[in-house]
């Protein structure tokens, strides 16, 4: 039973007129909420805002980080031992392609120069944290440990070691949220590194599964085809892993059935990167003033895969 | 009476931390709004301290941690925290099983209001399992009491 506090109000005439003060409060709330989504105005409110509620994130994350510094250093030396081995054998193996890699690419990026066209290449990486915090069990959204204090900005694309990750959607002083790319509103602009199809993954609000709506059913994909970021929109970089294709089922007059699994962990990464790149200049007009060329250009987006090394050249 | 206060924003506090704490796969979904019963909780015992701006406070803090809307939850909590305060004094009469019946009844009329939110800002999601809450919550209802209960008496 709810019990009476010392401070129970008389009935009639005490305090400020209720309804009022309700309908003032509802009216911000109201005008607060066209401000940011229509305008998104009110970012600034946002960030302040943040800065009080970071404690909180950091105390939700703190006992996840202790356990992992408490089994980390207590971890027994032949485990060490083996991951050692197996880290430095699998670096070796990495080193090899990445000399192979570095002269690809500096032969991918004269070949660029001759046709004036920048390459796209990450120039600058930075490794942010995911907090072991819970936003939405709904969508697909993840709150990394760096914010526009290090330099992030929104629409910044996001990788992780295996593929693309997602991309930031609110940066707050110090903390930013990432959509991820199964998120239900997320889409990315995806190519076939077999085929050179073009195309738009879309998000299914399944962390395991991507779908492809608008491939028609002549198009040339595969179960096992590997799609490529295209870097179109300019939020991506292009030629990263985004997914493999799953499933294709060609079983309507128009459009196939087309699923892809993210290459990126999605559910398990613990660390992502944060990614600067140069934007290419303008793609359109470079395949416009070329005409002839124009049956080349298809072949030369899979070539520009760039090497994922470059996370290295922090 | 300094206390008292102290211990409205750390519940509220407590409220938000356990919004966002990190539940197994199959929990996620009943997750209690917790945040949401202790300002209820609140509102009934103590309403000229805890009233509308502590309600809509603790929404707007909601908001920003989820990084939803600004402005949703904090909607949300004012409107629950107004129909709160007008039935107050029928609601302290009541025996718990009906007062949780009209805390049910409050969180359904809460998570309407989150839903049509979604559904205008384009983040619909439409199935069933997103009503849990309002169940878990209502079950959960007795226990706020009872640990409000003992709280407020120990700091009073």
């Amino acid at each position: 039973m709810v019990e009476l506090s010392h401070d129970s109000r008389p009935i009639i005439g005490r305090g400020p007129p209720l309804t009022a003060y309700f309908l003032t409060l509802a009216a911000i709330s109201v005008g607060l909420m066209v401000a940011d989504h229509r305008y998104h105005q009110i970012d600034r409110i946002r960030e302040s805002l943040s800065r009080v509620i970071y404690p909180m994130q950091r105390a939700v994350d703190f006992p996840f980080r202790a356990t992992d510094w408490v089994t980390g250093s207590f971890a027994d030396r032949s485990r060490l031992r083996q991951e050692n081995l197996a880290l430095t054998a699998r670096l070796r193996l990495a080193n090899l392609q990445l000399q192979r890699f570095a002269v690809l690419e500096e032969e991918n990026r004269r070949l660029r120069e001759m046709r004036a066209n920048t390459a796209a290449i990450a120039e600058k990486v930075l490794v942010a944290s995911i907090l072991n915090v819970d936003l939405d069990p709904f969508r697909h959204r993840v709150l990394l440990d760096k914010g526009a204090a290090d330099g992030v900005f929104k629409d910044q694309a996001v990788l992780d070691g295996d593929g693309i990750f997602g991309q930031v959607s609110k940066v707050n002083a110090s903390t930013a949220e990432v959509i991820l790319i199964s998120d239900a509103e997320h889409a990315i602009p995806v190519q076939s590194n077999r085929s050179g199809v073009r195309t738009i993954a879309v998000g299914t609000g399944d962390q395991n599964k991507l779908s492809l709506p608008f491939v028609t059913v002549e198009s040339d994909l595969q179960a096992g085809d590997l799609l490529l970021s295209t870097g179109m929109g300019g939020v991506f970089p292009p030629g990263y892993p985004v997914a493999q294709v799953s499933k294709v089922k060609r079983a309507g007059s128009t459009f196939a059935l087309v699923e892809a699994k993210p290459t990126a962990r999605l559910d398990q990464a613990r660390e992502v990167l944060l990614v600067w790149f140069k934007p290419r200049a303008e793609p359109a007009p470079a395949t416009a003033d070329a005409p002839p060329t124009s049956s080349s250009t298809r072949v030369d987006e899979p070539a520009a895969v760039a090497p994922p090394a470059q996370a290295g050249g922090e | 009476m300094f206390a008292r206060r102290l211990l409205y924003w750390i519940s509220m506090a407590a409220g938000l931390v356990l919004a966002i704490v990190p539940l197994p796969g199959w929990l996620d979904p009943f997750r209690p709004d917790l945040a949401l019963l202790a300002m209820i909780y609140f509102v009934l015992t103590s309403p000229r301290i805890a009233g509308l701006g502590y309600a809509w406070l603790s929404g707007l803090f909601l908001d920003v941690l989820r990084g939803m809307v600004l402005g949703q939850h904090a909607l949300g909590f004012l409107v629950v925290g107004y129909l709160t305060h007008k039935l107050q004094l029928r609601m302290r009469m009541f025996p718990i099983v009906q007062q949780a019946v009209i805390v049910m009844l409050l969180l359904g009329l809460y998570h309407f209001l989150m839903f049509w939110i979604d559904g205008l800002t384009g983040h619909g999601f439409t199935g069933w399992v997103r009503w849990l809450p309002v169940l878990s919550g209502a079950l959960l209802w007795p226990l706020v009491v009872a640990l409000g209960d003992s709280l407020t008496r120990r700091t009073s």
